[in-house]
């Protein structure tokens, strides 16, 4: 695109100190444009709107702080934070644990791009692919999980369409689809933990498992911290599976904070409102981001 | 799947003591561990969990539906059919495609992945295009206030993307770019915070010995970023073009605001309408897996031919 003319004074080039302030903020136009449109302004216009009603087709009204007093009265709203961080430690608790056993697995067994590939494959899928794979496999009728769960003994389960099940659910095709990607990320903080420490500690007669929870869980931690933070702020974003899935149901099972802003907006056209829920959603995830940081001391390394 | 690619660096751990492998010295032959046997099976056992649904697409894509019902446990598909996937491309009649179990309801699903074609390769084009342009600029060129603006870039990565859809969906409609592929791949057309930390550090380490060599040559830093830097950093390049293709093509969120006709239809916002046009003898599973499967099919293509490059590039590297 754009070809840019060179900086018309090429004697400057000559000299030790260049200066490239025009082609530079030629080169970054098209990126600043980009921050300012589509990352900055929404940020304020989104924080204005939630202290106005708007309908979309009639002028934007200032409303003060009334829509946040209704959120503070709306039984839904609290549901609906209820059942996202329901989904969150289900989703995160299982992701975490499951991705760390695949990664010490992967670096105990074998490095092989095969098995990374393999196991990442999930991750290659859009959400909806996964959400719609899984209402068959986990079908009530024909689905091949409940007829597995008939044949061990069990009984059927609902698995979309029960309140008590549907949230879990939900967060299990989700790791299923992220787990290969954690597991990587993981894996590559733990290519960064010094061989010699293993070597050191075999010397010495540790076992397997005190070597993992002495050197592995300790020195993984600032890697650890991070991948918690990427992925806890991702699940709270949670919408597309729980839209193909159940949307929203059984009654408000699985009503997720970003479902309840999407059908406040697009299907009650309350846009004030919904900038409001989703600045709650903001402010959520600051505070618990800010927490996680401060807990995990994430990028803090002991490896020194 | 023997762990027999790289020699490993650091030491194969068994229960109990392994010999570190070096060069010539292989895993002599003893019988393994039982450690290493246990760790085998959980391995192998993930492994199914991974896989069995792709599996499953496939088998189901390939059964029909009323054979579904009767044999809704074998592990081959129920009466092999191509119908399903004669649905998905329109190649039945209506009366045909009600008689299998489809719905019958006319979809184009040439149109969703030429769409979806038009938008992920757009968007990554330009994305990575105009990243790059700035991570030049933030990593090659001399200039007040750099490290500034980019602490500035670097801010965004703070803004949670799910936070800007609301008010993006109001100015993609004030542009009137509602329904409109270009409202679809507006917003992400000109950059991504991490694409840009991604590219520079790479830029970074292009050696600036050649980079003096061709400015003393005459060549201008326009020059430079096209003819030297571009050149030389195909690999991450290509990393980053092929996860955003993968990101762009599996977006669902923002799609779905911003269309509502065919015209502006992609593949995921199609195949999430899917479930809600059952017909009245319940879900055409087959027609519905089928389209799923040529929904992910590029996805898994375009995986089979760069996953060494894409596995190998997740991890730290371009944020720490």
């Amino acid at each position: 695109m754009a070809a840019p003319t060179a900086p018309p004074v090429p004697t400057v080039r000559r000299s030790g100190r260049r200066d490239d302030t025009r082609l530079a903020l030629l080169f970054i136009l098209p990126a600043s444009i980009g921050l300012l449109v589509f990352y900055f302004w929404p940020l304020v216009r989104g924080i204005w709107l939630s202290f106005t009603s708007w309908d979309l087709l009639s002028p934007a009204q200032f409303v003060g702080l009334d829509n946040y007093r209704e959120m503070v009265a709306d039984p839904v709203f609290w549901n609906a934070v209820r059942v996202t961080l329901l989904y969150v430690v289900i989703n995160i608790g299982l992701q975490t644990v499951v991705a760390l056993v695949i990664a010490v697995l992967m670096q105990r067994l074998s490095r092989s791009t095969l098995l990374r590939s393999l196991v990442l494959a999930p991750y290659l899928v859009s959400n909806v692919v996964a959400a719609l794979v899984f209402l068959w496999i986990l079908d009530y009728q024909l689905g091949i999980g409940n007829q597995l769960l008939e044949w061990v003994g069990l009984d059927r389960i609902g698995f979309f369409t029960d309140e008590t099940w549907a949230i879990p659910t939900i967060a299990a095709v989700n790791v299923w689809r992220h787990m290969g990607y954690t597991a990587l990320l993981i894996f590559a903080g733990l290519q960064t933990i010094p061989p010699t420490m293993y070597e050191a500690a075999r010397v010495d007669g540790a076992s397997e498992l005190r070597m993992f929870f002495r050197i592995t869980v300790p020195l993984l931690r600032p890697i650890l911290g991070l991948v918690l933070i990427i992925s806890v702020i991702g699940s709270f974003q949670v919408f597309d599976t729980v839209a193909v899935t159940t949307n929203g149901g059984p009654v408000d099972a699985s009503r997720v904070l970003q479902l309840y802003i999407y059908d406040k907006a697009f299907a009650q056209f309350d846009f004030g409102y919904a900038s409001a829920l989703s600045v709650a959603m903001l402010l959520i995830l600051v505070v618990v981001t800010f927490f996680q940081y401060r807990v995990t001391r994430a990028g803090q390394t002991d490896l020194n | 799947m023997t762990g027999t690619t790289t020699a490993p660096a650091e030491p194969t751990t068994t229960g109990v003591s392994a010999p570190p492998p070096a060069a010539a010295v292989r895993r002599r032959r003893r019988p393994p561990s039982v450690g290493r046997v246990l760790a085998w099976v959980v391995m192998i056992l993930l492994l199914l969990i991974t896989l069995f649904p792709f599996y499953w697409i496939l088998r189901t894509a390939l059964s029909s539906n009323g054979a579904l019902y009767a044999n809704s446990t074998s592990l081959l598909p129920a009466d092999f059919s191509w119908g399903g996937f004669e649905r998905v491309f329109g190649l039945q009649t209506t009366e045909e495609a009600i008689a299998q179990g489809g719905s019958g309801a006319s979809i184009d699903f040439w149109l969703y992945l030429r769409n979806s074609v038009i938008v992920a390769t757009v968007v990554t084009v330009c994305q990575v295009f105009f990243s790059a342009m700035a991570a030049y600029a933030f990593s090659r060129l001399r200039w007040r206030g750099r490290n500034v603006v980019f602490g500035v870039f670097l801010l965004s990565l703070m803004v949670p993307v799910i936070f800007t859809l609301l008010p993006n969906f109001i100015l993609i409609r004030d542009l009137g770019l509602i329904d409109t592929l270009l409202g679809i791949m507006l917003p992400g057309l000109f950059m991504t915070p991490f694409a840009i930390f991604f590219l520079r550090q790479f830029f970074m380490n292009v050696s600036t010995e050649v980079e003096e060599a061709a400015l003393i040559d005459g060549a201008s830093k326009v020059r430079v970023f096209f003819a030297l830097i571009i050149p030389m950093s195909v690999g991450p390049i290509a990393t980053i073009s092929i996860l955003t293709y993968i990101g762009s093509w599996n977006d669902y969120f923002w799609p779905l605001m911003v269309s509502y006709t065919d015209e502006s239809r992609v593949l995921t916002v199609a195949l999430g309408n899917f479930t809600a046009q059952t017909p009245q003898t319940g879900p055409d599973w087959a027609g519905l897996m089928a389209a799923t499967l040529v929904a992910a099919l590029p996805m898994i293509l375009l995986f089979l031919a760069f996953a060494k490059r894409i596995v190998n590039s997740i991890g730290f590297s371009g944020i720490k």
